[in-house]
């Protein structure tokens, strides 16, 4: 089935969000929707999928012209999306999730047998290898993730909108869902492919459509170099890779040993963890999300009570310290998740660029806030840290997401620190800030501050780090040079050590590309579940 | 350092140039994902001050059509509604124009008394009637501000009573000293009550609804047992109340012995002042905030959560302390039973009326005040229930409760974020799966 679009336009009051797209999307190819954050492209994928009806102009399908009135209107005309947030129901096995919504029924009982075939058949055709009768709440990321995708093929989609999927996964899975996407293109499928993540739009498209504020600035081939990609996406040049001298080790160091964590319900979260990271250095802790990197940070700052173990910055212990005294000894601090641990959406700008430090004898005194230096330190951030807002008396839940990274960062980076921990550092940042914030905390690591960074973004672990450190289940698997090959980091992602990590990959370049499949098998199942009881 | 200045300059007229936009043109596909999604109850508390006129006005229209269904005269035309309907049209009207301008007289201003101390004293009984009010109101708009749902305040309100009350017939000290130590006794009764909530919130992550439901009727059948007991039961009455508070405990009066209003209204004026820099410019109001706006982000920033329960509860239960005080030595002049009436309820809807805003809620109690005060002279002048003050009031909640109600079922956009009700739709499908 073709899709095509034709001067789609999307408003939301004054604020046009698409404007007047033209795509289409030919069967057998995977055309592929490029743009930052706040491009445009979700709300385009909600148009095309029916959530919103466009202001303007007309979709089509095979030529004939197509109205939406919903969701289930767009999958009754042959369109599957797989959205970038799963919707399953977690204590639901795989075949009652595909079901849900379709239910065929027997008298008075659910039929599940039909839609447990249908999963089958569509599992061996494309080597989904999906067993009906899992629960979902127990499959990797990745196995959830063709969960979704059968949910649409079981429908008979046969245009396929991915909504960046491969956000969520692991190097490996996202190698493997590159192939099943390859299979469905051959399969006659149309797909319709969202990602800002240039690597793999260039290994999988066939067509590139790029957007930049709402509207089509240009189309590219998957050939052209991921600089020329990156520059129109922004619409400027940018430099993708950090620019950095070598590291300059300074006397500051910190020293984490045998950091020890469990859940409330007895699960390891961090196990005897030990590495140190001196001042001058950045150390990026690489992983897939779960694997204790995020209990790692926030133990850092008081946020665990119950961690157990060392963690000494300069000679002082600030295990047992509260999270103020942790801050307030120069550590800073920018969480993984930025409208939930970063900032207070309701909050203006100017009162959250002083979140840790409105009681400070700088912003306040005799228990009463300084307005007019609260004021003034917003200018200034808001300057050096280039923070685009209208008013710096806005709520922060007004800007976007760059912006509000920005704001934490900003916050942070504006003490004097000892030691900087930052998670997720330009997660949803577009290229633009991404850039700047990457500059300003190689800048800190010159000034000779220990610098750790968690990051489940490879590309962003190579171009900051000095060192790499592995997390799986709450273990370092090993810390590694930056040179590391980027199938070796994902084989010790996935279990191996360093050695066998790096054995496996010398025998596996020397024979023919087919045997990756091997070491992809060993597919980990890594869950947040402790995460969310410790909260 | 040297190789960096060029890119960093490189960046820099590109950013320039965008910052021309008025609005930064991200901002409303990001919200699709990155804002916190207001609460219920946020969206409720929160609501703008047109939401609560409007609110007012609707309950007033519909009060006014109670009020005209349930008039005898109205009933006696309807039965001949076919021949004649416009007489059943003008009785319903005259009936709730009548029951209004008799509201308005009797909380405002009377053009009927036979002096100006008369026509004038309406007013005066409004801001008598509101001042208990106030206080209770910032307790619980406070507490709302920093995401507690403070339905404590009636507890409160009693140990405030009991402890001002005990202060004010015990201690034999001229007035001047008297009025600080009765608002000290409201305050520390209050705060005690108000506190053990926060503790316990605090401690053992107890919901502050279920505690402080509990912690009124501990406080209500307290009075009661205390009333009985020679530390506070008048002598040589059998009845569960206290002596007269004799006139050096009592409150100023600030217009003259013909009016009630007394020096209460003053404190309640600061305490208005009090909770608005509270709120807006100290650093104990921006941790609160903090706290009830976001407690995982104040967490992260080093404010402490725990202890910002337990502050919030005490500092609205000295509120509502305050509130008991002024009940005893301002306008009963004696602790009984009833000392506390339903303050600590109508304390939530002045709260919820005032948008949880100092100022907002001043005003929201000046309005329960008239209701009160004019309820009384409508029933008498032209017979409409004293009930239906009760109604309107509630109505006014109702109506300040229903706009997000109403914006869900119609799947309206909602005016605090961006178009995210259509999402939700298809999102209720289906639980998000836990990553």
């Amino acid at each position: 089935m073709k899709l095509e679009l034709r001067k789609v336009t999307k408003r939301f009051g004054d604020f046009t969000a698409n404007d007047s797209i033209d795509l289409t999307v030919t069967p057998g190819t995977v055309h592929c929707l490029l743009g930052e954050n706040g491009a445009g492209k979700s709300t385009l994928m909600n148009v095309i999928y029916g959530l919103y009806r466009p202001t303007e102009g007309q979709m089509f399908i095979d030529d004939q012209p197509v109205e939406f009135s919903g969701p289930s209107d767009a999958m009754a005309a042959g369109i599957g999306m797989v959205h970038q947030h799963f919707m399953l129901v977690p204590v639901f096995t795989v075949a009652e999730n595909v079901a849900l919504g379709a239910e065929s029924i027997k008298g008075a009982t659910l039929d599940l047998e039909s839609t447990r075939k249908k999963i089958r058949e569509i599992s061996d055709r494309y080597g989904f290898q999906v067993d009906p009768d899992a629960v979902v709440e127990d499959l990797p990321v990745g196995v959830q993730q063709r969960v979704e995708i059968i949910k649409a093929l079981v429908r008979d989609a046969e245009i396929l909108i991915l909504d960046e999927p491969t956000a969520v996964l692991t190097p490996a899975e996202t190698d493997q869902l590159l192939g099943i996407m390859d299979q469905l293109r051959k399969d006659g499928k149309s797909l319709l492919f969202i990602s800002h993540k240039l690597r793999e739009v260039r290994e999988i498209s066939d067509d590139i459509t790029v957007i930049r504020r709402g509207k089509v600035v240009g189309h590219a081939q998957p050939t052209m170099s991921t600089t020329e990609l990156a520059s129109m996406m922004v619409g400027k040049n940018v430099q993708l890779t950090v620019d950095k001298d070598a590291a300059q080790v300074s006397d500051k160091v910190f020293e984490v040993k045998n950091l020890t964590l469990m859940a409330d319900n007895g699960v390891p979260l961090l196990k005897k963890v030990s590495f140190e990271v001196r001042g001058g250095e950045i150390l990026a802790v690489a992983g897939v999300q779960g694997n204790g990197q995020t209990e790692l940070a926030e133990s850092i700052i008081g946020l665990h009570p119950k961690a157990t173990g060392s963690l000494s910055l300069n000679g002082t212990e600030l295990l047992g310290m509260s999270t103020k005294q942790v801050l307030r000894s120069g550590v800073g601090f920018v969480p993984e998740d930025r409208s939930k641990d970063g900032l207070i959406g309701s909050f203006s700008i100017s009162e959250n660029l002083v979140l840790d430090l409105f009681d400070s004898p700088e912003f306040s005194s005799a228990g009463t806030l300084n307005r007019s230096k609260i004021s003034a330190n917003a200018d200034r951030a808001g300057t050096e840290f280039d923070i685009r807002m209208g008013s710096k008396e806005h709520t922060a839940s007004t800007l976007s997401g760059g912006n509000q990274q920005k704001i934490v960062v900003a916050r942070e980076l504006s003490r004097d620190l000892q030691l900087f921990v930052g998670s997720q550092l330009t997660r949803g940042v577009d290229v633009g800030s991404i850039e700047f914030i990457h500059k300003r905390i190689v800048q800190e690591r010159d000034k000779g501050v220990p610098v750790l960074i968690v990051s489940t973004e490879l590309d962003e672990v190579y171009g900051l780090a000095d060192r790499i450190a592995v997390f799986l289940h709450g273990e370092l698997m090993g810390i590694v040079p930056p040179t590391t090959p980027r199938s070796v980091l994902g084989q010790m992602m996935a279990g191996a050590t360093y050695e066998e990590a790096l054995a496996a990959d010398t025998e596996h370049s020397e024979a023919s590309s087919g045997s990756a499949a091997k070491t992809q098998v060993t597919e980990s199942a890594p869950r947040a579940e402790g995460e969310e009881n410790e909260r | 350092m040297s190789d960096k200045q060029p890119a960093a300059q490189q960046v820099d007229p590109a950013l320039a140039a965008d910052t021309d936009a008025p609005t930064p043109p991200q901002d409303v596909p990001s919200q699709l994902v990155e804002t916190q999604k207001p609460s219920l109850f946020a969206r409720i508390a929160g609501g703008s001050i047109g939401l609560s006129i409007g609110a007012a006005l609707a309950a007033f229209i519909v009060g006014g059509l109670l009020i005209a269904v349930t008039d005898p005269a109205t009933q006696a035309a309807s039965r001949y509604f076919f021949a004649r309907p416009l007489d059943t049209l003008a009785a319903g009207w005259s009936a709730a124009y009548d029951s209004y301008v008799a509201l308005l007289q009797g909380s405002i201003f009377n053009p009927n008394g036979r002096n100006f101390t008369q026509q004038i004293r309406p007013l005066t009984e409004t801001l008598t009637v509101a001042t208990p009010l106030i206080f209770a109101g910032l307790a619980v708009a406070l507490s709302f501000r920093a995401g507690l749902f403070n339905i404590g305040a009636q507890g409160q309100i009693i140990l405030g009573a009991i402890v001002s009350g005990w202060v004010a017939l015990n201690a034999g000290l001229p007035v001047i000293v008297m009025v600080p130590l009765i608002l000290l006794g409201g305050i520390v009764g209050g705060a005690i009550w108000g506190g053990i909530i926060g503790v316990l919130k605090a401690r053992t992550g107890a919901h502050e609804v279920i505690l402080s439901i509990m912690m009124n009727y501990i406080a209500a059948n307290l009075l009661v047992y205390l009333l009985k007991t020679p530390l506070l039961q008048r002598e040589g009455s059998s009845n569960p109340i206290s002596e007269k508070l004799g006139e050096n405990a009592l409150f100023p009066l600030l217009l003259g012995p013909q009016f009630r209003l007394h020096a209460g209204f003053l404190a309640a004026l600061l305490a208005v002042a009090f909770v608005w820099w509270l709120l807006n410019s100290s650093t104990v109001g921006f941790r609160l905030r903090a706290v009830g706006a976001n407690p995982n982000a104040a967490r992260t920033a080093g404010i402490s959560v725990a202890s910002g329960y337990i502050v919030v509860m005490a500092l609205s239960g000295a509120l509502a302390g305050l509130a008991g005080a002024a009940q005893v030595a301002g306008t009963e002049k004696v602790l009984s039973t009833g000392i506390a009436a339903s303050l600590g309820f109508d304390a939530i809807t002045v709260a919820l009326l005032g948008r949880s805003k100092p100022v907002g809620t001043f005003f929201a109690a000046l309005l329960y005040g008239a209701f009160r005060a004019g309820g009384v002279s409508m029933q008498v002048s032209t017979g409409t229930d004293i009930d239906i003050v009760l109604v309107l009031q509630a109505l006014i909640v109702l109506f300040i409760a229903a706009p997000p109600l109403v914006r869900a079922i119609f799947r309206l956009p909602d005016p605090t974020g961006a178009p995210r009700t259509k999402k939700k739709k298809s999102a209720s499908k289906a639980v998000e799966a836990a990553a």
